[in-house]
C-alpha cells in the first residue's frame, strides 16, 4: 500500500508516480504554498543561479568602488576593466570579464551584525523570532524545481559552507551541504538494493503510523527528507560533485584551492539541472590588517575563482540562464581603524551581479566621496533579490503561505533594479 | 551487490526500486480524533494524588498556572503520555540518552504508586547516574558556553576537554547555579587539565575577551546569563528596546581588566589572567573608554551595570576588581533568575517562554509572565539548585503529556507562530549528542571502550561532520545535524549504524539473536524496546515476520533488517 516496486516502469512514468505521491503528502497536511505562477515556463526551463557568499563581510571599497586620495580610501589602486567601471588592481582577472557583470554600488542595508545580515542577505528579511524565512536557495530551487523533473540530486547545494535554511518551506528545500572537495560521506549503502529496498518499504510503514499519530510536521518532514536521500544515494548525477575528473588546465584556472574547487562544482552541477548552488569565500571579517589579508590572501583567490566561472560560464553558453551574484552580509567601515582593519559597516556597500539576461559591464549607483553614504536612490537585500528572481523568470507576484497562514511575497515585495534589467 | 561511492561503475538503475511514499499518512492523520476528557483525573493518578507529600508544591503551582492558559485560550490537553513514553523522555532530558531494556522493564514493573517520582529521584540523585548526569548537562553547557566547535581549531585557546571538566565537576556536586556563573564570569588560571593553576572555568572567556574589545565577552555574557542581546547596540541603539549604544559600552567596560595569553610555545600554557586597565586615556584612576557613535563623535564610557549601579572607576584590580563587581550585580539581577529557568524549561518542554529562549528584552514579552515570574522566583529560594528546578519541571503536568495533538489543541503549534501553550509535548529531533548516546546505548556497541577522555573525542570527532563555524568575530556556528539528507545518509550507512546492525558478539543485537530462550516475538520486542522504548505492536510483529521471510527465514539476517528500520524510524531520532 506504501510501497510500489516500479520495475518495468520507465523512468519517467516512475518520476509521475513519485511526483504524485508526495503532492499528495504536501496537500493533506497544509504544508505550504500558494503558488500564483504565471510565468513563462520555457523560459525558467534552464535558468539557475550561483551565489559567492563572501562570509564576514567584504570590504566592497577596497574590491569594487575604490575611493583613491580619500582618507578612507586605503592604498589599493583602481584599474580599468572590460566593462565600463574600474575595480581594485587585484583583481586583474575579474578586470577581464568585467563586459560580463555588473556593480550595484548603491546598496543600503541596517543589520550590520553577522547573524542578522547573513540572514537578512540571504533571505530578503529582518530576523523574526516567530517566523523563518526561506533562504535564496531555498526559494529559488522550490521555484524552478518544477522544470527539473530529472534531476535526482538536491536542488539546492552549498558548497563549503552552510548557507541558510528552508524556513518555513521546510527540510526538503533545505541546502545540501558539501565541502569543496565534494566529498559525501556515508554514501555508500552497505546491503544489495534489492535488500535496502526491503528495509525502506519497512521503514515507510514505521514513518507513517507515526506520522498518523499526529504530532506535528517534523514527522512529516524527515520522510520527505529520507525519499530524498533515496534519490541521491542512487543517482549517476553524483559525479557531478567530483571536480577532480577536469582536465588538470581547467581545474588550474579555477585555482587549486577550496573556492575555485567550489566555482569548478557549482558550474558542474548547474550543467547538470543544479537550480542553485552557493559557494562560501570566508574570512573576510577584516577588524585587523585588512589590506595585506586581502591583497596577500582573499583577493587573489577570489580573483582567480570568480573570473575562471564567469569567463567559463559564458564560454559554454550558460551565462545567459544562469544568474551569478557576488555578495557577504554587508560591507566594512570606510574609517580604518587602530587595528588597521575595518569594522561593520552597512550603510553603503557593493554586490556584483551578472548573467540571466541582466545588463553586464555597467555599474550602477554610487557612493560619495569616501565611501560613507550612497548619492541617490539606494538599493536592499529585497530589491536585488527581486532582480534576481525576476532574472530568473519567476514572477514576483509569487507568494508563499508562512506556517502561521500570513502570505509572503516572494522577495519581501523588493522592487527590481531597472538598471539592470530593461 | 557493492555499490561504488560515486555509482559510476553501477549500470542498473538502482533506484528504481527505491521508492518511499507516504501515501496516506496526512489523511489518515486527519482522522484521528483522541479522547481527552479524562486526563486530567489519569495524571492525577500518576503523579498527585498518589503520594502527595512527595510531590513538590512548586509542581501544583505550575500545573496550575499552565492550565490557566489552557483556560484562557480554550484549549483541552492531550492524553497523557504512556509510562513508555515518559520514561524515555526522561531519560533523555536527564541523562542525555534513551533507557536501556533493563532501565525500561524496572520502571514499568514498579508496583509503586510512586515510581514517577522514584525514577526522577534516581536520576537526579543516586551515585549510579551522577556520571551521566554530569555528562549531559557538561555537554549542553559546553555547546551554549564555547558552542560545538570551540577549542576544535589546532591555533585555538580554548580547551575543550578544561571546559568539560570544570562543567562536569560543577554538574557531579550540584553546585548552585549561582556559584557556577560567578565562576564563570570571574575565572583566571590556565585553560588545560593538568596545568598547573588550571582553572577550567576560564575556557569560557579565553577567546572572548582579546579582540574588539572584548565584544564576544559582552555579548556571551549579557546574552546567557541575562537573557538581554546587547550586541547590535555596539555600534547603534537597539531597533527595538531602549537598550543605548551607551549601556553597550558600560557593560563592556567590565571586561577590560582581563587579558587572554597564549603559550610561548604551544597552547598548554594558555591563560587568562586579571591585569589593570590603564584605561584609553592613560589615567587607570578613572579608566576610561571611548567608542564612536554614528556621526562620528566620540563618547566616554565607565562601568556601569544594566540597571544603572555604577562602580569604581578605578582601573586597578586591587582597588576595584570589575569581573567580580559585574557577576555580583548580574547574579542579583532579576533577569539572571529569569533567563536560568527560561533556559531550563525549554530544555524539557522544547520551548521557552520567548522566543529566542535568551532575549527577554522588554520588546519581547513572556507568553505566560506569571509562570515565568513564578519559577524564577522559587528558583531563587532553592538556593539556585538546578536539580530541584529540574524536578518541579519534570514532574509537572504539561511534561507529562502525549506528543499526539488533538482537534482540541492543534492550534497549540509553535512551528506556526504562535506561542507555546504546552497543551500536549512538542516532538522535537533528539540533540546530535543524544542520538550518538542513545545509538551507544541501543547498539552495545563501543560501550565502555577507553577512557572518558577518549570516549570524548571519539564523540567530538564523530559531532564535528554536523557543524560548521562562520568564523565571524560573533564566533556563530551551524548545525547540519537537524533533518537534513548528511543526517540520514548517517543514519543509513554510518559507521555507528553499521556497527549497530552487525551480530558481532557484545552488541545489543548479538545478544538478542543468539538468547535462545526467547521467541521470535519476544525478540522482535526486545528489538522495538531498546530502539524505540515500547514492546512492538502486532502489525509490527507482522512487519518483522515479512523481513525475516524476505531473508528467506533466516532470523538472524531478518534481525539486522529490523533494527536497521528500527534505529532509522522517525520515532527513535525524536524526544515524542
Amino acid at each position: 500500500m506504501f510501497f510500489t516496486t516500479p520495475s518495468g516502469m520507465t523512468r519517467r512514468h516512475f518520476m509521475r508516480h513519485l511526483a504524485g505521491a508526495s503532492a499528495l503528502t504536501g496537500s493533506a497536511l497544509a504544508m505550504g504554498q500558494t503558488l500564483c505562477v504565471h510565468a513563462n515556463e520555457l523560459k525558467r526551463r534552464n535558468k539557475a543561479a550561483i551565489l559567492l557568499w563572501m562570509n564576514g563581510g567584504p570590504s566592497t571599497m577596497d574590491l569594487w568602488d575604490l575611493k583613491p586620495g580619500a582618507a578612507t580610501g586605503g592604498p589599493f589602486r583602481p584599474i580599468a576593466t572590460t566593462g565600463d567601471m574600474q575595480i581594485s588592481e587585484h583583481l586583474p582577472m575579474m578586470a577581464t570579464q568585467m563586459d560580463k557583470m555588473s556593480i550595484v554600488r548603491s546598496m543600503s542595508t541596517r543589520e550590520a551584525d553577522h547573524a542578522r545580515g547573513r540572514y537578512y542577505m540571504h533571505t530578503g528579511y529582518v530576523p523574526n523570532p516567530n517566523i523563518i524565512h526561506p533562504s535564496y536557495g531555498s526559494v529559488i530551487s522550490h521555484q524552478l524545481m518544477a522544470h527539473r523533473n530529472d534531476l535526482e540530486i538536491p536542488p539546492f547545494i552549498a558548497i563549503g559552507g552552510a548557507s541558510e535554511g528552508p524556513g518555513f518551506l521546510g527540510m526538503a528545500w533545505a541546502p545540501f551541504s558539501v565541502d569543496a572537495n565534494g566529498q559525501v560521506r556515508n554514501l555508500s549503502m552497505n546491503v544489495e538494493a534489492a535488500r535496502m529496498s526491503e528495509r525502506i518499504q519497512a521503514l515507510s510503514r514505521l514513518e507513517t503510523n507515526f506520522i498518523n499519530d499526529n504530532r506535528g510536521s517534523a514527522a512529516v518532514e524527515h520522510a520527505k527528507v529520507i525519499q530524498k536521500t533515496l534519490n541521491l544515494m542512487t543517482s549517476r548525477q553524483m559525479e557531478a560533485f567530483r571536480v577532480e575528473r577536469e582536465p588538470a588546465e581547467v581545474q588550474d584556472r579555477y585555482g587549486r584551492n577550496n573556492f575555485g574547487r567550489g566555482c569548478l562544482m557549482a558550474r558542474r552541477l548547474v550543467e547538470i539541472g543544479v537550480p542553485f548552488v552557493e559557494v562560501t569565500l570566508g574570512g573576510w571579517d577584516n577588524h585587523q590588517n585588512i589590506f595585506p589579508t586581502l591583497q596577500n590572501n582573499l583577493l587573489p583567490t577570489l580573483d582567480r575563482g570568480m573570473s575562471a566561472l564567469i569567463e567559463d560560464l559564458y564560454q559554454r553558453g550558460m551565462l545567459q540562464d544562469t544568474a551569478v551574484i557576488w555578495m557577504g552580509e554587508f560591507g566594512r567601515t570606510p574609517r580604518i581603524n587602530g587595528d588597521a582593519g575595518r569594522d561593520h559597516w552597512a550603510r553603503s556597500w557593493s554586490v556584483v551581479v551578472g548573467g540571466a539576461g541582466m545588463k553586464p559591464g555597467v555599474a550602477i549607483g554610487a557612493t560619495n566621496d569616501d565611501g560613507t553614504a550612497v548619492e541617490g536612490p539606494t538599493y536592499s537585500s529585497e530589491d536585488l533579490m527581486a532582480t534576481i528572481c525576476r532574472s530568473l523568470g519567476i514572477s514576483l507576484e509569487t507568494t508563499f503561505t508562512s506556517n502561521d497562514g500570513r502570505p509572503m511575497k516572494i522577495a519581501n515585495s523588493g522592487k527590481v533594479i531597472k538598471d539592470l534589467l530593461a | 551487490m557493492e555499490k561504488s561511492v560515486w555509482g559510476a561503475s553501477t549500470a542498473t538503475p538502482l533506484r528504481c526500486r527505491l521508492t518511499f511514499a507516504l501515501l496516506s499518512a496526512a489523511v489518515l492523520a486527519l482522522a484521528y480524533v483522541g479522547g481527552i476528557s479524562n486526563s486530567s483525573a489519569v495524571y492525577s493518578q500518576d503523579i498527585a494524588q498518589s503520594s502527595s507529600s512527595d510531590i513538590p508544591r512548586q509542581v501544583t503551582k505550575i500545573n496550575e498556572l499552565v492550565e490557566q492558559v489552557w483556560r484562557d485560550f480554550n484549549l483541552q490537553p492531550s492524553s497523557p503520555a504512556s509510562d513508555y513514553e515518559w520514561c524515555r523522555r526522561v531519560y533523555l532530558d536527564v541523562i542525555g540518552r534513551i533507557p536501556t531494556i533493563a532501565e525500561i522493564d524496572a520502571f514499568i514493573g514498579s508496583k509503586s504508586p510512586d515510581k514517577r517520582v522514584e525514577l526522577v529521584s534516581r536520576l537526579l540523585y543516586s551515585d549510579e547516574y551522577t556520571e551521566e548526569f554530569a555528562r549531559n548537562w557538561a555537554t549542553i553547557w559546553s555547546n551554549l558556553l564555547i558552542g560545538r566547535t570551540g577549542g576544535t581549531a589546532n591555533n585555538s585557546m580554548i580547551s575543550r576537554a578544561g571546559m568539560s571538566k570544570y562543567l562536569r565537576d560543577s554538574f557531579a556536586r550540584n553546585k548552585s547555579y549561582d556559584r557556577m556563573v560567578h565562576e564563570l564570569i570571574t575565572a583566571s588560571g590556565y585553560a588545560q587539565p593538568g596545568a598547573e593553576g588550571f582553572n577550567g572555568a576560564v575556557n569560557f572567556l579565553i577567546d572572548k575577551v582579546n579582540d574588539d574589545g572584548a565584544a564576544q565577552a559582552t555579548a556571551a555574557v549579557s546574552r546567557l546569563f541575562l537573557g538581554l542581546q546587547v550586541q547590535c547596540t555596539q555600534c547603534h541603539n537597539h531597533p527595538f528596546n531602549d537598550w543605548k549604544q551607551q549601556k553597550y559600552w558600560e557593560f563592556n567596560a567590565f571586561f577590560r581588566q582581563v587579558r587572554a595569553f597564549r603559550g610561548a610555545t604551544d597552547m598548554a600554557s594558555a591563560q587568562l589572567v586579571d591585569q589593570d586597565f590603564r584605561g584609553e586615556s592613560g589615567n587607570a584612576d578613572e579608566a576610561d573608554l571611548f567608542y564612536e557613535l554614528r556621526n562620528g563623535l566620540l563618547k566616554v564610557a565607565y562601568p556601569v551595570f544594566v540597571d544603572g549601579t555604577e562602580i569604581s572607576k578605578s582601573g586597578y584590580v586591587n582597588a576595584v576588581n570589575r569581573r567580580q563587581e559585574l557577576s555580583q550585580l548580574i547574579t542579583a539581577s532579576p533577569y539572571f533568575d529569569k533567563a536560568a529557568v527560561n533556559r531550563v524549561w525549554e530544555h524539557f518542554l522544547g520551548y521557552g517562554f520567548t522566543k529566542p529562549v535568551d532575549d527577554l528584552g522588554p520588546h519581547n514579552a513572556p507568553s505566560n509572565s506569571a509562570l515565568l515570574q513564578y519559577l524564577a522566583d522559587e528558583f531563587r529560594d532553592s538556593g539556585y539548585n538546578l536539580r530541584q528546578l529540574y524536578s518541579w519541571i519534570i514532574l509537572s503536568r504539561p511534561y507529562a503529556l502525549s506528543s499526539k495533538k488533538t482537534k482540541n489543541n492543534e492550534t497549540d503549534d509553535p512551528l506556526l507562530g504562535a506561542s507555546p501553550k504546552f497543551s500536549h509535548f512538542y516532538l522535537r529531533q533528539m540533540r546530535a549528542e543524544e542520538l550518538y548516546e542513545s545509538l551507544m546505548v541501543a547498539s552495545g556497541a563501543g560501550a565502555n571502550q577507553g577512557s572518558y577522555e577518549q570516549q570524548e573525542e571519539q564523540r567530538n570527532r564523530w559531532l564535528q561532520q554536523f557543524v560548521t563555524a562562520f568564523g565571524t568575530d560573533e564566533g556563530d556556528e551551524s548545525t547540519t545535524f537537524n533533518g537534513t539528507i548528511p543526517q540520514v545518509l548517517m543514519m543509513f550507512n554510518g559507521e555507528m549504524i553499521q556497527a549497530a546492525v552487525s551480530d558481532q558478539a557484545g552488541t545489543l543485537l548479538y545478544e538478542t539473536i543468539n538468547k535462545s530462550q526467547w521467541t521470535v516475538p519476544q525478540k522482535v520486542d526486545r528489538l522495538f524496546l531498546a530502539g524505540l522504548s515500547r514492546p512492538a505492536t502486532r502489525e509490527e510483529k507482522n512487519l518483522a515476520q515479512q523481513l525475516i521471510q524476505a531473508r528467506r527465514g533466516d532470523l538472524r539476517e531478518g534481525l539486522k533488517d529490523l533494527w536497521w528500520v528500527i534505529l532509522n524510524s522517525n520515532e527513535f531520532i525524536f524526544n515524542h
